[in-house]
Formats: C-alpha cells, structure tokens, sequence
C-alpha cells in the first residue's frame, strides 16, 4: 500500500517534471516515459533529394531535427544523381536494416514501387514524403506528406492572373521531373492564360538568365515568369533587371534567400512555399508514434504541407529562418 | 624527317590562296559559325525582329557573354588537347573554384582579393596534381581527370555542407562591395544599347594568347610535337612533363577564372556550378578543329566552336523555338563540325 503510493508519486512528479520539460524544450520531451526505449528506434528515410540541391538541404535539416526530438536514430541517403534503380537499390538497402520505420520520396512509382512493396510485405509501416501522392495508396503506404504540385500550380495561376497575368513564361530547370511538369500544368488551369515552357540548365545560371532574357524577347507580350524553383528564380529575377522590366509580373516555387530579397524588394510578387522542413519532419514524429503507440493519421488522406504563400506580408518572418526550416 | 630534296619540292608546290585558307584547322568552325548565324538572323528576319531581340545590340551581347563563359575554358581545353590529353575535371573544378572564392569571402571574411588568389593557387595546384598524376602513373588522363571530377564535385558538396548547413553560398556581392579587384570580373560597357560584360575581354584575351603561344613561341611548337608523338617529341629534347604539367594548369586556371567571373557577377556560388562544363569545352575543341587524338588543332577555332555554342543556345530562344530541342541542335552541330573538319584535313593533307 505504501510502496505504491510512493510509485504513484513518483509517477505524477515524473510526469509534471515531463510536462514541464517538454514545454521547456521540445527536445528533452519524454511525454508518459517511453524515452529510454526510444534511441534503439531506427527509422530510414531514402529520397531522391541529392546533397547537393538546397532546398533538400532544409528537408534534412527537418529529419535531423525530428530525429533529436524525438530521440530515435534516424538514417537519411539519396542517390547522387536522379537515378531510379539506383535508389530502388537503396531503398532495399535501408529495408535490409529492418528499421522501426521507413519514409521515401516517390518521384517514380513504377520503378519504386516493388522496392516500397517489399517494405510494406517485411511489416515496415512507410511514410512517403515530398513527391508520392498519386502512388501511395496503391502500394500499401501509411500516408502521403507534401505537396499536391497541380494544386499548387493552380494557386500559383490563380494569384498570378488576380495580378493581370494573361500571358506567362514557365521556367523548368529539371526537365525529366513530372512534378514540375504538374506544377506547369496546375499553373496553366489556374491563369486560365497561355503559358509556353522555357527549359534551362540549373547549373549554368549565366546561361539560364540570357536564355530567359531571350525568350521574352522571343515571345511577344509576355507579362508574367513563373520559375519553377530557386534555380530558375535568381536568373530570372536578374533577366528581368538586365532588360530592365519591371512590368513582367515574376513569381516562383520554392524559396531562397534570393528569392526572399527580391520579394521584399518588389522584384518578384510571391513565391510557393511547400514547406518541405515539415515533410522531412513529421515522418518521424508519425513513425516513432506509430512505433510507440500504433498511432497513425486517419483517413487515408495526405497530409498537406503546402502551398504556403510568402509575399511582401510575411517575408521577413521567413527571412528569419532561411536556411535553417525555410 | 623529309629530306632537303622534299622540302625542296614542298617549297615550290604552288597552292591557291583560297586552299590555303581552306586547310587551316579553324577554317571549318569558321563557316560553321557563319552559317549557324545566318540561319537564326534568317528567323529573326522572317519573324519580323530587326533591331531587336537576336539582330539587336543587347541580342548580340547576351549571346557572346554565353559564348565567352564557355569559350574560356574552350580554349584551354583545346591546347591541352593539341598536347594529347583530356580534362574532365574542368567542370567540378569550376564548382570547386566557385565555392572556394565564395567561402573565403562570405564564411572566412577574407577581402576578395586574397580570396581570388588563394583560390587560383588552389586551382594551379590541383591542375599541377593532375598533371603531375598523369606523367608519373602513365594513367590514360581520361581516367586521372575523371577521378578528380568526382573527387572535387564531392569535396564541394561535403565541404560547404560542413560549412554552412546548405548548398549555396549566397551573398557574396555584399561580402566583397567596394574591393577593388571586384570590377576585374564584372565591369561592364554600354556600346549603342547592348551591355557588353568583361568576360569578353577575358575571353578575346585568352584567345589571343593562346593563339600566340602556339604559332609563335617555343612552348606552342612544343605543344603540337608532344600531341603528335609523345616519344618522338622527347627524343628530340622536348620537356614533355612540364609542357603537359602546365597544360593541365592552364586548364585548371581557366576553370578558376571562369568561377570567379560568374561567382562575382552572380553573387552566389552552389555546389553544382560548372557540371557539364567539360563536356562543352570539348565539343568546343573539336567543332573548333582540334583532333581528338591531338597534334593537331587551332585556338582561335576555339572561339569559333564557342561562339557556335553559345548562339545557338540563346538563338533558339530568341527565335521562340522549344528549347526542348536545343541538345538535338547542338548534337547535329558537333556531328557536322566534326564531319566537315575531318573532310577537310583529309583534303588538305591530301594536297601534299
């Protein structure tokens, strides 16, 4: 009797304490104890984000983050190149690990798909992030978190053509990618214009700006660009400053501090943020509680992360964390 | 190797003006340039855009500053390969430079002077190592310089990831404002409306050197015996090492400053600068007229096959043609380029 009311004690001092910690930092959060069994969890996070692109940077930077604060391990690989088999090979790669969790990006569910299958028959739950909403529910995944490109090229149209837009440029600087293909297409419903395409190669920016620069001199009356991501924005933003345009109506998907500067300096009207710091982050926070306690999203829905939208009134909040979660 | 008698007779072969001309290495990069030209000021006509666009001043600038970009490792690249070797490395050594200057400005707060120079000596010391890899394991340079390309590539994303946390290095133009070595790269001039940028002069200079080292100096003579036979040219005294060392540190060199030039102009660097860039100096070199196997080969050509390059790409834009198709128009160039050059050596070998 009075062993066990000390235990409770004990246990209400221990979850006041938790309280109090988790309110103080979310990193030291054990919530109703678990935490100790917590760093044998390993959750394998394979995308087709190569180290080297920035805006990948920001969504391992949520993965790192979800990591520590939910105290499991988390593993995060990528192939070097946009090489399909060669990430199904790393996906096996990870499931080998047996991992309490495994979260992929699904640029391609046709070659994907029997690797992310094998997971799911091994009784890994699977969380597919960033590009996979049109295959998840077939190939057994728990939930979709990201961004429904179409969606949010229609929202990027619909804000373009509220500003006079009728007649627009689309920039791709990743041709091969069919969710920039999406965003183009969204784009295209959405401003209820005509939009042409305009390919350039994101790792020669020079080139990348005169090829943009020429082709609104190449197509007439063009007065709107939206570039499909950061690597298209910057040449943009300096195409326009070379021609000296300020009425072509500029915007963009994805964010860079390049981008953020030219928001706040009127060069460009807003930019599409999906918020891919959440992407990378609540995989984790779903599998370690699907792993904890069986929780999961209900619903079968995906868990939307964007678009954000960021123009002249929030920019300096974003501005604030650039690099880090935005 | 010929005897008095055959130089004799070589001495008095008469030829005609116009096949003389014909048989230099650049002459088939020459027409092609023109031509490739006239076909885009052809749309721009039927289009109705004169005086604008691709027929205009600032049409003109943007395509020679793209031709100029490219055009200065092209002509590196060509001399190296008159001297009979590749440099896959020039394209990560231009993301590697591009980094460096970019990190020692922004992260390591050096005034952009000392980080031009260190990066340079660092650019100089990676082409001597090239080389230097090269003469010593007798490794086909295809292979030594393949590595490098994955070796700096890598090193750039690891490194500035360690760094900063990110992949680009932004805000190099604040960092480096007011430092006097800064107009070097991005000076520009307004001539009749068109804002021609430094990089041509970088280039025009490049070229001209170039092309004066090799007809005129001890060095150039040095460079077609070594890309003609490497043993032969060391038996008659040749230093074949160090012409090939500082080959691959010219290459490197020109990767560095083609870095600088854009990391100044565009104010940031990021980890996939430059990728490619090998492959398009090498088709400079060739639609130049430079032999893949070496020895033989023009630096002016280079200009030439950069100018191709570069018109073409902004040509199809200006013209509103899908830029989808750019890589098919600049695969068929190089084919011809590479057909009528070999025709035409064949034919001006077989005046002799």
């Amino acid at each position: 009797m009075k062993l066990s009311k000390r235990i409770a004690a004990l246990g209400a001092a221990a979850l006041i304490a938790g309280a109090c910690n988790s309110a103080a930092s979310p990193a030291a959060s054990g919530g109703g104890g678990g935490s100790a069994d917590r760093s044998g969890i390993l959750i394998e996070v394979v995308t087709h984000g190569q180290a080297s692109d920035p805006f990948w940077s920001i969504f391992k930077n949520g993965v790192d983050q979800a990591g520590k604060d939910m105290g499991v391990k988390v593993e995060y690989s990528a192939p070097d190149t946009f090489d399909m088999p060669k990430m199904a090979q790393l996906i096996d790669a990870a499931v080998a690990k047996k991992p309490a969790g495994l979260v992929v990006s699904i640029p391609d569910k046709t070659a994907l798909g029997p690797s992310i299958q094998k997971a799911v028959a091994a009784g890994i739950p699977v969380v597919s992030a960033n590009s996979g909403s049109d295959a998840y529910k077939e190939l057994g995944v728990l939930t979709h978190v990201g961004q429904d490109e179409e969606i949010a090229g229609e929202k990027a149209g619909e804000l373009m053509k509220a500003a006079g837009v009728t007649n627009a440029l689309c920039i791709n600087q990743e041709v091969g990618n069919a969710g920039l293909d999406a965003r183009c297409k969204g784009f295209t419903t959405g401003l209820g214009g005509t939009v042409k395409v305009v390919q350039v190669d994101l790792k020669d920016p020079t080139a990348a700006q005169q090829s943009i620069a020429a082709a609104v001199q190449g197509n007439a009356g063009v007065n709107g660009i939206l570039a499909l991501g950061p690597t298209g924005a910057t040449p943009t933003i300096k195409a326009m400053e070379q021609l000296n345009n300020t009425d072509i109506k500029v915007a963009t998907f994805d964010l860079s501090k390049d981008v953020l500067d030219a928001i706040k300096a009127d060069k460009m009207l807003f930019a599409i943020d999906q918020q891919q710091y959440l992407q990378g982050y609540l995989p984790i926070v779903f599998l370690t509680l699907n792993k904890l306690y069986g929780l999961q999203p209900g619903g079968g829905q995906p868990v939307l992360t964007g678009p954000g939208i960021v123009d002249k009134t929030n920019v300096d909040t974003v501005l604030a964390n650039t690099g880090t979660t935005r | 190797m010929s005897t008095a008698v055959t130089a004799e007779s070589d001495r008095l072969r008469s030829a005609s003006r116009t096949r003389l001309l014909a048989s230099r290495p650049e002459f088939g990069a020459f027409i092609g340039a023109l031509v490739v030209f006239l076909i885009f000021a052809v749309l721009s006509i039927l289009r109705g855009d004169v005086g604008k666009g691709f027929l205009s001043i600032q049409g003109a600038a943007s395509f020679l500053e793209v031709s100029a970009y490219v055009g200065i490792i092209g002509v590196a690249v060509s001399l190296l390969m008159i001297a009979g070797e590749f440099d896959l490395s020039v394209g990560s050594m231009i993301g590697a430079a591009s980094l460096a200057v970019g990190l020692l400005i922004v992260q390591f707060h050096l005034p952009a002077f000392i980080a031009v120079v260190l990066t340079f000596l660092f650019a100089f010391g990676i082409g001597a190592f090239n080389g230097w890899l090269r003469v010593k394991t007798r490794l086909p340079s295809f292979i030594v310089t393949l590595a490098m390309l994955l070796i700096l590539r890598g090193a750039g994303i690891g490194i500035t990831r360690l760094l900063t946390g990110n992949t680009i290095v932004s805000g190099v133009t604040e960092a480096s404002a007011g430092d006097p070595i800064v107009p070097l790269f991005t000076a520009s001039i307004n001539i009749a409306g068109g804002e021609f940028k430094i990089v041509l002069l970088w280039w025009f200079a490049a070229v001209a050197i170039a092309t004066w080292a090799l007809t005129r100096t001890r060095f150039g003579n040095w460079i077609f015996a070594v890309g003609g036979s490497d043993l032969a040219a060391r038996y008659v005294g040749v230093p074949v090492n160090r012409v090939k060392i500082l080959l691959f540190m010219t290459t490197a060199a020109s990767a560095a400053l083609f870095a600088c030039i854009q990391v100044f102009s565009f104010g940031s660097a990021d980890v996939l600068r430059g990728a490619n860039k090998e492959f398009e100096a090498i088709i400079i070199a060739v639609v130049g007229g430079t032999l893949l196997t070496g020895g033989y080969g023009s630096a002016l050509g280079s200009a030439f096959g950069a100018f191709i390059l570069g018109t073409t790409q902004l040509g199809i834009n200006f013209v509103g043609i899908n830029s989808d198709w750019y890589q098919v128009v600049l695969g068929s160039i190089l084919l011809l380029a590479v057909l009528a050059n070999t025709y035409l050596l064949r034919r001006a070998s077989g005046t002799r």
